[in-house]
């Protein structure tokens, strides 16, 4: 299984899903000539031509209402936005046409586009470009959401989202995207959506992450084991919509206690759902409140320090462990 | 213009359906029957029927709130819209969308949007699948004069000069944006100025005179099948309604006078002295005409009225499709 990074397993899926089905095909924001804001696309221009890889205006409601167009008319594209952030401005035609027209038009309409967009802080980009938002596309229903933490798990959930005729929110968190790892190499890799990862068995707490936030949680696992002694269970969601509840329900009834960690802001947010629902399935199983460590609820800061204070860190997640024991 | 008499008597029955349709329609939400908002087409036919006479259903449109007229012309079968309206189970979309969502994918109706300057970039993904599969296929993009100042449209129009897609935008000015007047919402007079902008024709034509919408719309059609890109078709064109509703007049943002002096120029009572003229129609032809779609029409009603509201069961259903989840 070769070693790659996950900005290259991202390249290997569309690459692979662009030779296997002629009708995908890729539109979006530098992502042509240029090769992508974050290098996932270089190199395909040349592979596929100018057809199938299609610079686009910065016109991000536009782009994304062409995808919509494109895929009613039979084809299934993957629409880049650069940034969760920028996806505001496309915000109607991905709720009200995208996520809408299925049930609206009772079945004759479906929507299979996947909309690639980059999430997550820590680079300096201030509060335009450094924000999370999962958690406000997991809300509404007729779209999925995908938000992968690894290399392998990057390619498996692209190349599926490649299979499903829904439309799929792709949300890839920029830390990640240097992050290397084993990815297989068949052409058949498939992961799953709705099946959530264990990554590392404990008994003590559940740790629940997704994208970037996975990271924290097992830095902060490993810490808890080696200075607390506390044995930490480390679970990656790896899609909210379809959301794999029942794994984390599993867990908090072996744990007895649970604290998600997220970048989003805390208020209103995915982690706030999740503890609803472990509450509604686990009451009687909780040695504790379930716990959140989430982004601060703040625009994000430009600073070092403070963007650093901003989002959650293993620490933070270590010490809302220790306040349960 | 080479036209013949079939098709001239097509455009008129097209014309006097989008009509009936819309007429019987205004008195059933009036009576209570059918609820939610109706923005009706009368006044406006022209346009539909002169476009959509160009159309086979491999092509496909994008409508508006103001959709009736666009179904009804491009063959929608009035049955299942009237039970639409009516939300019942028979209806296009279970009922389920309403009068600004009924589609029809097998007449190519991508779908009515309540959502004002939402159909642009449809059309344009729409046109560019066509163009990507290699077919001969055109797209309209209908939009009114108020979605004109909608971001979307301005995006659309640059997309589809820049990627040369075969579409046609046909924008239906009315002269309103819901309930305001174009002067109070934008400082031109000709929406198809702005074809200029995007590197496209923009052609004025009278959208009160179906063969001079359907002379300028076979142009920009044939342009565009043929792979010389997209146009913009401004049709002048009024409504004789009002934004919702019926009523249209004695209200407070435009005068009566304004009415009456543009419903001198119905489309229809002036391509009907235009066919009578021609000899291709007499008052007694066109009664007919009128009693037969009304026969239809009145079936269509019947037929939706005994038909059942979908069950509660139909609730969760078409949230998500299962098609191919596997393949």
């Amino acid at each position: 299984m070769p070693e790659m990074r996950m900005r290259d397993a991202l390249r290997e899926a569309l690459r692979e899903e662009m030779l296997r089905d002629e009708t995908v095909f890729l539109m979006g924001e530098d992502i042509g000539a240029y090769g992508g804001s974050y290098a996932v696309t270089k190199g395909l221009l040349e592979e596929f031509g100018e057809e199938r890889v299609k610079d686009t205006p910065i016109a991000e409601s536009g782009i994304v209402g062409v995808g919509i167009g494109a895929a009613m008319a039979g084809l299934r594209p993957m629409v880049e936005l650069m940034t969760i952030n920028f996806s505001f401005l496309a915000l109607d035609q991905i709720v009200n046409s995208a996520a809408k027209l299925y049930h609206m038009s009772n079945g004759q309409i479906n929507v299979p586009m996947v909309v690639r967009m980059a999430s997550g802080g820590g680079s300096q980009l201030a509060a335009t470009h450094s924000h999370s938002l999962e958690g406000l596309y997991a809300h509404f229903p007729g779209l999925k959401v995908v938000c992968p933490s690894s290399p392998a798990d990057a390619k498996g959930l692209l190349k599926r989202a490649f299979r499903d005729d829904n439309t799929v929110i792709f949300i890839e968190h920029t830390a990640n995207y240097g992050l290397k790892g084993d990815v297989p190499d068949d052409p058949d890799f498939l992961i799953e959506f709705g099946q959530a990862n264990v990554l590392r068995e404990g008994s003590d707490v559940t740790l629940v992450g997704y994208s970037g936030s996975v990271h924290q949680a097992t830095r902060a696992a490993v810490m808890l084991q080696e200075q607390e002694g506390i044995s930490a269970e480390v679970i990656d969601l790896r899609t909210l919509r379809p959301l794999d509840i029942d794994t984390v329900i599993r867990s908090v009834q072996k744990t007895n206690r649970a604290v998600i960690v997220e970048d989003d802001w805390k208020f209103g947010g995915f982690a706030g759902e999740l503890s609803a629902q472990i509450m509604e399935r686990a009451f009687d199983w909780l040695d504790a409140p379930v716990a959140r460590v989430c982004g601060k609820d703040v625009p994000m800061p430009y600073n070092r320090n403070l963007e650093f204070a901003a989002l959650p860190s293993e620490e933070d997640v270590v010490e809302a462990v220790l306040a349960m024991f | 213009m080479d036209i013949s008499n079939d098709t001239l008597l097509d455009l008129h029955h097209r014309m006097v359906r989008i009509r009936l349709f819309e007429e019987e329609a205004g008195k059933l939400q009036e009576s209570g029957k059918v609820p939610g908002a109706l923005h009706l087409y009368v006044g406006e036919e022209a346009v539909a029927a002169g476009v959509m006479s160009h159309l086979s259903a491999e092509d496909q449109i994008t409508s508006t709130h103001r959709g009736h007229g666009h179904l009804v012309a491009k063959g929608g079968d009035l049955r299942k819209m009237y039970a639409e309206l009516y939300g019942r189970s028979t209806g296009y979309c279970k009922g389920k969308g309403g009068s600004m969502h009924i589609s029809d994918l097998d007449l190519g109706m991508l779908g009515a949007n309540g959502i004002v300057g939402a159909g642009p970039p449809i059309a344009i993904g729409a046109a560019f699948s066509n163009k990507y599969r290699g077919t001969d296929r055109v797209t309209i993009c209908f939009f009114g004069d108020g979605a004109s100042n909608e971001g979307t449209f301005h995006e659309a129009a640059n997309m589809a000069a820049l990627f040369k897609l075969p579409v046609v935008f046909v924008c239906e000015n009315n002269g309103f944006g819901e309930f305001t007047s174009q002067a109070r919402h934008q400082a031109i007079k000709d929406v198809a100025d702005r074809a200029a902008g995007y590197g496209m024709p923009g052609i004025i034509t009278d959208g009160m005179d179906v063969l001079a919408v359907y002379e300028a719309a076979g142009e920009a059609i044939a342009r565009a099948r043929r792979g010389a890109g997209p146009s913009l078709l401004e049709c002048k064109t009024y409504r004789f309604f009002d934004h919702v509703g019926v009523r249209g007049m004695g209200v407070v943002y435009r005068e009566d006078a304004e009415v009456l002096e543009w419903r001198k120029r119905d489309p229809i009572t002036l391509f009907e002295s235009r066919l009578e003229e021609m000899g291709l129609l007499t008052t007694e032809a066109a009664a007919q005409v009128r009693e037969r779609i009304l026969f239809e029409i009145r079936e269509a009603i019947a037929f939706a009225e005994a038909s059942p509201f979908p069950a509660e069961g139909a609730l969760m259903e078409d949230i998500y499709t299962v098609r191919g989840a596997a393949r």
